[in-house]
């Protein structure tokens, strides 16, 4: 299918694919129910392809007020992020097939849109409209939940998203007084400009200490929401901070701890969303890493996995939300035994943890092991060492737990129907993507931004990662045959974020009661200049006042004498 | 008449100037009189409508005449963007005596804004007028429109400043009788005409009396020659006070605050049409009047003038910015609300004259037209809310943006532009504004700028408020506007959006004039004296 012979659709590529995605969200917005579903499976269908036939380069510059912006910058690496983007918002939307809500299948499509349009940008101030377009549209997947708590959850969403975008902003205004120019390419991190930049990449990449905000929100959003926030906000960042900051090497100790910390959280939380939401971070630390060493082998490493990890993940949450969907419940105290009734869904859902905890055949081994191995390339031991520990534990806390208190277990008594067929269908096909990779990992390769000499089937791999795993599995064991795993247990989990949320509250509880004493004292009076402000100027403004009266026409012709005679003076004094 | 020249006498015109003919004998096409037929075609119409007297023909002759003048302003400007001048004399007689139409940049932009408006407005006052002036005084009605049409394009054509009074006068007059035809919805509008007619007339008079100080010193009347022969008397008292009187009429029909006070009610009272083409046009032409005698005829390098434009125009400048936008949060009259938006509007474009300098003077033309096509949209959207609901205030017109989603929104675009923001015309001129204030490294002008913005918002919000967030009356014809006033109302809408996002046309068409302008006088005085 070239694009000759599609007259109508090559005029497309005259076209920033985001900008695909827009008249899209409208079109979506007065559409009836039933046409939309295949609106919004049919454009990131559409926009994939366009992505796949771009010539490479910076199609489309465009100077504004003075500004050199580039809407579509086509090289290796935004092709693939933005290839994965567009392949996962069709299958998300398949899933969500079944959904009539009108404002969770706009902000889809915004969301995707923006994302697509964040990776192609060439500058910085596109990027930064794009990153704020994804800030907004996916705040109302988690508004649509229509609760008191997501309405919350998503307000704390918002304000750190923002937060990020006006960081980005401010460094790149600064960056642009710095260099002279606004091109987004390769930073190096030391003036208050890359900072900055650095930063807000950082709060959406999720960088530890900065990432509850992902906690928070992806378990609360709708069950075909998260499925669609887990793809692009983080990844986004991802490919962010690879083509900004590959190589810096603080990312490789950031990227570290990303991998290991959420561990610990990940094995006792029992939202089983919540869970995920955890081992995506921890997924994220192992793309960090790539990126923070930087070499070519660690960035084709970083790409891959973010694809890989893109459908794995995605097919857990898909899951995970089909049971959430069926039973209303995705915590794991509440599920068991769910294999008996939903078999496939079962199935689908081992395939996914399988690809996550990287056994051979699946897509996470064939992309975690780059990374891996550009570490010890790099002979960076300890940083291997927390990545081959956070292997381990992604199969205890995502590969086994996950299925294993959901579909098996104890009993539930639960008898949910299967899952309907377009969630099926949804997964099927991202199970067959996970097993595709896994089996012929040259496809992925050939679309990695740099050559690819990596044979991920050599025995050394292999069987590394087969002892790993069963390191995993014998913990997992032994940790349910003596009742150590916390899985099932009801109960908060307190994360740093309790931090701000609880303990600094607390503390400054009495300091707040003072100042709140001193600052209505102050507000009042305020409040009361501001009243005889307003006062002022509604006395002499509003429709009484004299400002705004109908005057007769001598007090205008007054008026115009006064002036006169002001400028005859002026004019002699000067 | 022919633009047959006498060579001889022309020694004194500055450099650029392409001559209409160069030879007696050359034969003149159609185009070598378009700077006179621009004002002509409307100005000949308008007793040819009275004449035929039938209410069918008007409109089309109307509408033909106008649309003439667009066409021949629009080919006058793409002449003269390169920053040359076209200079025509009435019946060949030469200048300084004849009177000379003189064409560059920024008198070609400022015809095409008025032509431009007056045919955008024309199909929507056909429906408008239907329901708000009685059929027997339509003919007179577009009778009117050609003259003031007329008037305006002669103020801004010719190159004479007597005759530039007469065609003020001109237009002036048939405006006075334009709002007073507002009378037959609403009485007030023939108080307010009567008071229009006698503010307008004083200020007319000043500027007269100015134009008589002037050639008093000089004994002429020609503007290019008459900044020659100042420049050579830097010292004289007289002229001075002419200028003096000159800024100060022109400033009242600027509508200057506090010179203001006959606009609120001349475009709250006026029929919805004529409301629309004034706020779009007249004042526009004042500002470039000003513009003209403060640049062309005087000039910046005149320690005079400066000290006028720092110690009088931009104080009053600020004052319009922020008093007439607090007026206007208080109206509870959406067309008086618009007015006093006008005034503060009004008072941006006399702030980037005041600051005298290349990028602000741009902001203020660029402005001229940004505000133009905003108000003509604002006030389309209010003519159209006249008709279907029956009045302007606010309480006429709750919850209308259910009922009339599309002039609403119409609106809404109307609305943005007028507080500035982004992607719409009113951004480009502000943002402009704001550059200049910062190139001076008047960093505090440029926060009040900002500032004034933000009161344009809370007007702008409680329009949007009321349209849209109040219920819908029960009493208000239900339907949207005929498309007939629909069509005008999204052409200038549309055009908000589209001068907003390319401002490369506008700005530099805008660049252009005020560096002819700015250049101008200079110019003049390099080769002055040579003529005389």
């Amino acid at each position: 299918m070239s694009p000759d012979t599609l007259p109508a659709l090559s005029a497309l590529s005259a076209l920033p694919t985001a900008f695909l995605f827009l008249p899209g969200a409208l079109l979506a917005a007065v559409l009836p129910a039933r046409l939309r579903p295949p609106l919004l499976v049919g454009l990131p269908a559409l926009a994939a392809w366009q992505v796949w036939t771009l010539p490479e380069g910076r199609l489309m510059p465009l100077a504004l007020m003075g500004l050199e912006l580039e809407l579509m910058r086509v090289d290796r690496l935004s092709r693939i992020f933005a290839l994965i983007f567009t392949l996962i918002a069709v299958l998300g939307n398949l899933y969500a097939w079944h959904l009539r809500d009108r404002v969770q299948q706009v902000a889809a499509l915004v969301y995707a849109g923006a994302a697509i349009g964040a990776v192609f940008a060439g500058d910085l101030i596109t990027l930064f409209l794009w990153w704020e377009g994804t800030a907004i549209a996916s705040v109302f997947l988690i508004w649509a939940r229509r609760t008191e708590g997501a309405f919350h959850t998503g307000m704390r969403y918002l304000v750190v998203q923002v937060l990020s975008g006006v960081l980005l902003l401010a460094g790149a205004a600064l960056y642009w007084r710095e260099t002279g120019s606004l091109d987004f390419t390769l930073m190096r991190l030391g003036s208050p400009a890359t900072w900055l930049i650095f930063l807000a990449f950082g709060i959406k990449a999720a960088f530890p200490l900065l990432h509850n905000w992902l906690q928070d929100a992806y378990p609360a959003a709708t069950v075909t929401g998260t499925v669609i926030l887990s793809a692009f906000t983080t990844k986004l960042a991802i490919y962010a901070l690879a083509r900004g900051f590959a190589g810096t090497e603080i990312l490789i100790w950031i990227g570290a701890v990303m991998t290991v910390f959420p561990v610990f959280f990940a094995e006792v939380e029992n939202d089983m969303r919540r869970v995920l939401a955890y081992s995506l971070n921890n997924q994220l630390g192992f793309m960090v890493v790539g990126i923070g060493i930087g070499s070519e082998m660690a960035l084709n490493g970083t790409a891959a996995h973010a694809f890989a990890h893109i459908l794995y993940k995605a097919l857990l949450f898909m899951s995970v939300g089909a049971v959430l969907y069926r039973t209303g419940t995705a915590r794991a105290t509440e599920l068991g035994g769910l294999y008996r009734t939903m078999p496939l869904t079962a199935i689908l859902a081992v395939i996914g943890a399988v690809s996550i905890s990287g056994v051979p055949l699946f897509s996470g081994f064939v992309t975690k092991s780059m990374v891996l191995s550009a570490a010890s390339d790099a002979h960076l031991w300890p940083v291997w060492g927390a990545l081959v520990f956070a292997s381990a534990a992604v199969l205890s806390h995502s590969g086994i737990k996950i299925p294993y208190f959901i579909f098996f277990a104890h009993d539930s008594g639960r008898r949910p129907a299967e899952a309907p067929r377009h969630m099926l269908l949804a997964m099927g096909l991202t199970a067959a993507m996970c097993i595709a990779i896994g089996l012929a990992p040259g496809l992925l390769y050939a679309l990695l931004p740099y050559p690819v000499e990596y044979h991920p089937y050599s025995g050394y791999h292999v069987v590394g990662q087969m002892q790993l795993l069963l390191f995993g599995v014998v913990a997992f064991a032994l940790a349910m045959r003596f009742g150590l795993h916390p899985g099932e247990k009801r109960g908060t989990l307190l994360d740093s974020d309790w931090l701000y949320r609880r303990a600094a509250p607390a503390v400054l509880g009495a300091a707040a009661a003072l100042v709140r004493a001193i600052w209505g004292a102050g507000a009042a009076a305020v409040g009361a200049l501001r009243a005889a402000a307003m006062g002022f100027i509604r006395a002499r403004s509003g429709p009484e006042g004299r400002l705004a009266h109908v005057w007769p026409t001598g007090s205008m012709v007054e008026w115009l004498a006064i002036i006169l005679g002001v400028m005859l003076v002026v004019v002699y004094l000067a | 008449m022919s633009g047959q020249v006498a060579g001889d006498a022309l020694a004194g015109h500055a450099a650029g100037v392409v001559e209409t003919a160069t030879a007696a004998e050359r034969a003149l096409g159609l185009a070598d009189h378009l700077p006179v037929l621009v004002v002509l075609v409307p100005f000949l119409a308008a007793p040819l409508v009275v004449l035929l007297g039938a209410r069918r023909l008007a409109w089309p002759i109307t509408f033909a005449a106008a649309f003439f003048s667009l066409a021949a302003a629009l080919s006058l400007l793409s002449g003269v963007l390169g920053g040359d001048a076209i200079s025509y004399h009435i019946g060949g007689w030469a200048p300084p005596l004849g009177i000379e139409y003189r064409i560059d940049a920024a008198n070609a932009f400022v015809m095409v804004i008025v032509s431009a408006i007056a045919v955008a407005i024309l199909p929507y006052a056909r429906t408008s007028i239907a329901a708000e002036i009685p059929a027997r005084q339509h003919v007179l009605f577009h009778a009117l429109f050609l003259l003031a049409l007329a008037g305006l394009l002669g103020v801004a054509a010719t190159g004479d400043a007597f005759n530039l009074f007469v065609f003020l006068e001109i237009s002036s007059l048939a405006t006075y009788v334009l709002v007073a035809m507002g009378a037959y919805r609403d009485k007030r509008a023939l108080t307010t005409a009567f008071n229009y007619l006698l503010m307008g007339t004083t200020g007319a008079t000043f500027f007269v009396i100015g134009i008589g100080f002037l050639y008093m010193s000089t004994g002429t009347l020609n503007m290019a020659d008459l900044a020659q022969l100042i420049a050579q008397q830097p010292g004289n008292r007289t002229i001075h006070a002419g200028f003096a009187f000159i800024i100060v009429g022109m400033g009242l029909k600027v509508a200057m605050y506090p010179l203001h006070l006959w606009l609120p009610g001349a475009y709250t009272y006026a029929p919805s049409a004529v409301s629309a083409f004034l706020a779009a046009t007249a004042t526009k032409v004042a500002v470039y009047v000003l513009l003209r005698f403060l640049f062309t005829v005087f000039g910046p390098q005149y320690t005079f003038e400066a000290a006028e434009l720092t110690w009088v125009i931009l104080p009053l400048a600020l004052l319009a910015m922020f008093a007439a936008s607090f007026i206007a949060i208080f109206q509870v009259n959406f067309k008086k609300m618009l007015a006093y938006s006008s005034i503060a509007q009004i008072g941006y474009m006399l702030l980037g004259i005041a600051m005298l300098s290349q990028t602000a003077l741009t902001g203020a033309i660029v402005h001229l037209f940004n505000h133009a096509i905003t108000k003509a949209t604002l006030f389309m959207v209010i003519g159209a809310y006249v008709l279907r609901a029956g009045g302007a205030f606010y309480r006429d017109i709750e919850g209308i943006g259910r009922v009339m989603p599309w002039t609403s929104a119409a609106g809404v675009i109307g609305g943005l532009s007028l507080i500035g923001v982004p992607g719409t015309a009113g951004f480009v001129s502000k943002w402009l504004l704001v550059q200049g204030a910062l190139e001076k490294g008047w960093w505090w002008m440029a926060l009040l700028v900002v500032a004034s913005s933000l009161l344009a918002v809370v007007y702008v919000w409680k329009g949007i408020e009321t349209a849209y967030l109040r219920a819908p009356r029960e009493d208000v014809d239900r339907r949207e506007a005929p498309l007939t006033m629909l069509v005008p109302i999204w052409i200038m809408a549309l055009s908000t959006i589209w001068f907003g996002l390319s401002a490369e046309w506008t700005v530099g068409a805008a660049g252009t004039a005020a560096e002819a302008l700015m250049s101008g006088a200079s110019q003049l005085l390099i080769s002055g004296g040579a003529g005389h």
